[in-house]
């Protein structure tokens, strides 16, 4: 009875004594973004690495996304005669929900992964340690520049995802179904606000960036720098990002409809 | 315990410990300037977590550290990183950053501290791979070279800000002969010719007794005696002779800490 008692305090003190930690390293970490303002060299090079590599899963998944909206949007609109609204219906599908989490949800698993297991192996190999024993704070030198990167990066992919997927809706609606063309456009022009639809989309993109990188980069650093603790720390982050974005936009959906 | 001026670091009382693992209970260690000083010991005594506390990676429970008079476990972050300045580390592993080429990691830390126009840095690289021998090999990534070529370029490396310290962990560790020759005669020449001061961690102790100045032997969490090479292989210290002599059974135990052998054998 008490061996339980004791299971569920110790269980609590280490996940508030890890969040802590986290916090701290979180706080450090955005402190050394100054650093990097003389280098804006290092934030271009992990952008490429975390931004551009990811760029063609990143379209190739918003056509298809457009495309299977397009075709649900109208077998669904055709039985009212709305079917020229599937303009709208694709655009704020993907602008208010389906471009921030599914390119979220593809980033933690392309970019995110790769940054936890980069990072957790220059633990594993003593590469941090060389650094810090070469007076270069890896907090500045290694976890600043790639969140950064990643916080950049995100909103950038959303858009893409985003603007494919309207170009994905057009094929099917417009060159295979026979939605009109005018129609198309014009009522995703009229319907489309850029506060609440934009923006937020946007909002959701940037805190995206920030969780689903900074899993990444913290499960990395944090990681038990053996073959073992780098692959479960790999699960962890997609698994953990999975959940902390699904979780998260129903937090910041409801917040912005409210 | 000796103590005088001339030592650059100063160690008291240094008691850590990992969980319920105690490493070290009550270390003193001097380290004099300007000489090779070799750490020995048996596996798992915390010879390299020892490296890691005169760094300042990890902090003591309790004791003190000195470098240059100055407290290291006390230090704050950034005064730690510029004390680090003086210090070169040599990793058992090399640590070399494996998305540079050889060149580029001994640029890194000239790149990252110093102002130093391209055409300098180019210079002092080369002269640094000029002394371990690796100039040739430039342009080699970390995953292309051979383990003793990987710990040269980690030396050169370390010794790219000229510092006043090098940290040697386990510099001659699963070397072949020859690489294993090169690192000592390095290790010896550049403490020479760049007046540093050198600490090697190490269990190889021939290659170690070859060119230290003054040797420490740490077991079992504390100093178990120290002196010149000469001092420590005419020791009469059963914990000496066990270790310098190779004994498989002594103060160090043959069996790790278990219940008796019959009493085992019997249980159910």
């Amino acid at each position: 009875m008490f061996d339980w008692f004791a299971k569920i305090g110790r269980s609590s003190i280490d996940f508030f004594a890890r969040f802590g930690r986290e916090m701290i390293l979180f706080i450090q970490t955005v402190i050394g973004f100054a650093s990097l303002i003389p280098r804006p060299g290092l934030i271009i090079a992990q952008m490429y690495s975390v931004g551009v590599r990811s760029m063609l899963i990143i379209l190739v998944s918003g056509f298809f996304v457009g495309m299977v909206l397009g075709l649900q949007g109208y077998n669904t609109l055709v039985d009212f005669g709305a079917e020229e609204s599937l303009g709208v219906v694709v655009a704020l599908s993907l602008v208010r929900e389906l471009g921030p989490v599914v390119t979220a949800l593809l980033y933690a698993g392309r970019a995110g992964s790769a940054l936890m297991a980069e990072i957790g192996l220059m633990k594993a190999t003593e590469q941090l340690s060389g650094l810090e024993m070469m007076a270069v704070n890896p907090v500045n030198r290694i976890l600043a520049p790639r969140l950064l990167a990643g916080i950049i990066s995100m909103p950038l992919l959303v858009a893409m995802f985003s603007a494919v997927g309207v170009f994905g809706g057009y094929l099917v609606g417009v060159d295979m179904l026979g939605v009109d063309s005018g129609a198309y456009w014009s009522q995703m022009q009229a319907k489309v606000d850029y506060n609440d639809d934009i923006v937020n989309g946007v909002i959701k993109s940037f805190a995206f960036g920030i969780v689903t990188t900074w899993i990444a980069v913290y499960e990395g650093y944090s990681c038990i720098p053996t073959s073992e603790g780098v692959s479960r720390a790999t699960t962890r982050t997609v698994v953990y990002s999975a959940l902390t974005v699904l979780g998260l936009d129903f937090l910041l959906t409801a917040l912005m409809l409210d | 315990m000796p103590d005088n001026e001339d030592n650059l670091v100063k160690i008291r009382g240094l008691h850590f410990a990992r969980g319920s693992s105690k490493i070290f209970t009550g270390v003193d260690i001097d380290i004099p300037g300007g000489k090779i000083t070799a750490i020995m010991g048996p596996s798992g005594t915390g010879k390299t977590t020892l490296l890691k506390l005169i760094g300042g990676q990890i902090k003591p429970q309790q004791g003190t550290i000195h470098f240059h008079g100055e407290n290291i476990p006390s230090m704050r972050t950034r005064k730690l990183y510029e004390v680090r300045k003086k210090m070169g580390m040599l990793f058992q592993s090399g640590a070399l950053l494996t998305d540079m080429s050889v060149y580029d990691n001994i640029a890194f830390p000239l790149r990252e501290h110093t102002q130093l126009p391209e055409v300098m840095i180019r210079d002092l690289v080369i002269m640094k791979l000029q002394a371990v021998g690796l100039r040739g090999a430039r342009h080699l990534m970390p995953s292309e070279l051979s383990g003793g070529m990987a710990r040269r370029a980690a030396l050169a490396r370390a010794i790219a800000l000229d510092p006043e310290m090098i940290l040697y962990d386990e510099p001659f560790t699963g070397q072949d002969p020859i690489s294993m020759g090169v690192l000592v005669q390095l290790i010896r020449s550049m403490n020479k010719a760049l007046g540093l001061t050198s600490v090697i961690v190490s269990h190889d102790i021939e290659e170690t007794m070859a060119i230290a100045d003054k040797v420490y032997i740490i077991s079992q969490g504390k100093v178990v005696g120290h002196g010149s090479p000469d001092e420590i292989d005419k020791s009469d210290s059963p914990w000496i002779n066990q270790f310098v002599h190779g004994e498989a059974d002594g103060p160090v135990p043959f069996h790790y800490q278990a219940v008796p052998y019959k009493e085992d054998l019997l249980a159910q």
